[in-house]
């Protein structure tokens, strides 16, 4: 087990340098960074005074070097355009898309679960298609467009909810409801065709024959069970959890992670955006990791077939 | 518990054997509503303007998309109160038609959908039948790049293209083609897989068949029908996620129209001109439903093992 660790992680490893120098290169393949920070009425001297300051004289391959090895350190780099270290601004901003992303993350699971299950043991009842629309019509309209539209209707024409700030509970209502649009009926979906599956096997029959109550089926011996799928695929929520993050954010002039990132795409502040992709880089990684160890730890088969 | 098991079954049998007319009615409406929301789409996109036809003047869309009518802003829909009929869905904050953008606005999500899912289709099938066929231990590096590649968040890629090469048309069909494939190669690699243990594939083997011949000749017809339906499946996301990438920005930009960035070209009006964000966003959730709905009826008749995609 210990060995299998190991070689994931010296995997992972090199796979974090493989991106980093791909990013590196793919962020310099449109030329000289230097083009998108020239400004016509600059000096030739502070042309060059900025280029030294970045690094940007010597060689891509120098620079390259210099950049792993920052990482290495902790260091990520400094913003253009800010003129400030990226860990600084990822520290600004990073709790406020935190207490929007972990509260909507949890009310999504347990709405997930709670719906997916219930729709999976009623099945085809009014219930069920109840979700299974609420599931499709969740996959299939533009997060943005249904944020929009609430905001239109309930801060333009009801006065209800505040369409931006976050000082009051209400304030976090409209965004919080958002992110939820984003991450729940995939979710659900899951939940409830991997909770069919289960409901379907011989040992839910052995526990319904040995007289158990329905409650103790469903919610102990089934939903155990059909708690692992989702959480294997938890690293699938990822891309869906980001673009919740940063069209929220937009929207509602969040001051936070998502907001951060866009801003620096638009001024083309790439060792920002750089910065970001690395890190997003490790955490998938890191998930990528957890869940192949935790299949591991639970399928001794694993260990020795995928090393 | 025991007494009530055989009811629970008596119920689900009626349930899935006795198909009425109703039933019958529906399911084929589920498939000619779609297809008929499709086809106005297709045709929206095709006949947008007949440039390609070498008849740039004739369009079935009702202005020019980008013509700026400053006495008409903000005018709203025909079927309100101070709307002009000649601006059917209203106006925007140039004066530009709505409806004419929402046409030329489907050529753009039509295009981009469609080239990314051939680029993904291609690479995501060869390497998952490579995988799937060759194993070891190139399935054991595909299916590492696989699992980055699908929780690797989409927008990101996006914007760091974007910062890269400038927003535009290619970086969004570049953006969604980078990590799109994966899903193709788990799935094919599985089908791969299975076919690869089956008896005529030994057989071709032994009659000493190249791999490449394996592969080509008889691994990938039997995967067509599974192939077919990922990537009508497929048509919904790319268009939603080229929306997204537009409405932030970092995709199809002004004056182009496309539906996402038309959504966010109202956000700022939604109290005085609501229409400028309603309508496109209608238009792409409308198509992605129907997307959707196709894709289901495709996937029933081609390879329902796929239901739980």
């Amino acid at each position: 087990m210990v060995r299998f660790i190991i070689i994931r992680l010296l995997q992972a490893c090199v796979a974090l340098i493989g991106i980093t120098v791909i990013v590196f290169f793919l962020l310099r393949i449109s030329g000289d960074p230097m083009q998108l920070l020239a400004n016509p009425n600059m000096s030739k001297a502070q042309y060059e005074a900025i280029k030294e300051r970045l690094g940007l004289n010597k060689s891509v391959g120098e620079q390259l070097w210099i950049y792993l090895q920052d990482l290495a350190r902790g260091d990520l780099g400094q913003s253009l355009v800010k003129e400030k270290p990226v860990i600084t601004m990822i520290g600004e901003s990073l709790p406020n898309t935190l207490k929007l992303t972990i509260p909507s993350f949890i009310i999504s699971m347990l709405l997930a679960f709670f719906l997916g299950v219930m729709a999976a043991t009623f099945r085809d009842s009014w219930w069920d298609n109840l979700v299974k629309f609420l599931a499709v019509l969740g996959q299939a309209l533009p997060g943005f467009w249904v944020a929009i539209m609430a905001m239109l209707i309930f801060s333009v024409y009801l006065h209800w909810l505040p369409s931006s700030g976050m000082d009051s509970p209400a304030a976090y209502v409209l965004p919080l409801g958002t992110m939820i649009f984003f991450m729940l009926p995939g979710m659900m979906r899951l939940v409830r065709s991997t909770m069919l599956d289960v409901l379907d096997s011989e040992y839910i029959k052995l526990a319904r024959i040995k007289g158990l109550p329905e409650r103790v089926v469903i919610w102990k011996h089934a939903l155990r069970n059909a708690l692992i799928t989702p959480l294997t695929t938890i690293g699938m929520l990822l891309p869906g959890l980001v673009m919740g993050a940063v069209i929220t954010e937009q929207i509602f002039n969040w001051p936070g992670m998502g907001m951060m990132i866009l801003q620096s795409t638009f001024n083309r502040d790439f060792p920002v955006v750089q910065a970001i992709t690395i890190l997003t880089a490790i955490l998938v990684l890191g998930i990528n990791l957890l869940v192949d160890i935790s299949y591991a730890w639970v399928d001794p088969q694993i260990r020795y077939q995928r090393t | 518990m025991l007494s009530t098991m055989p009811t629970i079954k008596a119920k689900k049998k009626k349930q899935y054997h006795g198909i009425t007319k109703t039933t019958k009615v529906f399911r084929n409406l589920m498939f000619i509503i779609p297809a008929a929301i499709f086809l106005v789409m297709i045709i929206f996109a095709v006949f947008a303007d007949l440039g390609w036809m070498g008849l740039p003047d004739v369009s079935i869309a009702p202005h020019n998309p980008n013509a700026q009518v400053m006495k008409d802003r903000y005018l709203p829909p025909t079927f309100m109160e101070g709307g002009k009929s000649e601006y059917l869905l209203g106006t925007d904050k140039f004066g530009r038609d709505i409806l004419s953008r929402i046409i030329y606005g489907a050529r753009v999500s039509l295009s981009v959908s469609l080239l990314a899912i051939f680029i993904t289709a291609g690479i995501g099938t060869g390497l998952g039948i490579l995988a799937g066929y060759v194993g070891g231990r190139w399935d054991a590096i595909i299916m590492r790049i696989v699992d980055m590649a699908l929780s690797f968040p989409g927008l990101l890629l996006a914007m760091l293209l974007a910062v890269a090469i400038g927003p535009g048309f290619w970086t969004v069909v570049f953006a969604l083609s980078v990590l799109g494939w994966a899903g193709y190669a788990r799935m094919i690699r599985g089908e791969s897989l299975r076919i690869s243990q089956s008896d005529f594939v030994a057989q071709a083997r032994v009659v000493g068949a190249t791999p490449w011949r394996i592969m080509t000749k008889h691994i990938f017809p039997n995967i067509i029908n599974t192939l077919v339906v990922i990537m009508t499946l497929q048509v919904g996301m790319m268009i939603l996620a080229e929306a997204a990438f537009s409405y932030i920005g970092i995709g199809i930009t002004a004056p182009q129209a496309s539906w996402g960035s038309m959504v966010a070209d109202g956000r700022g009006y939604l109290d005085t001109a609501w229409w400028i964000s309603a309508f496109p966003g209608i238009c792409i959730g409308l198509v992605v439903l129907s997307g959707n709905f196709l894709g289901d009826w495709i996937r029933d008749r081609l390879d329902p093992r796929l239901r739980t995609l």
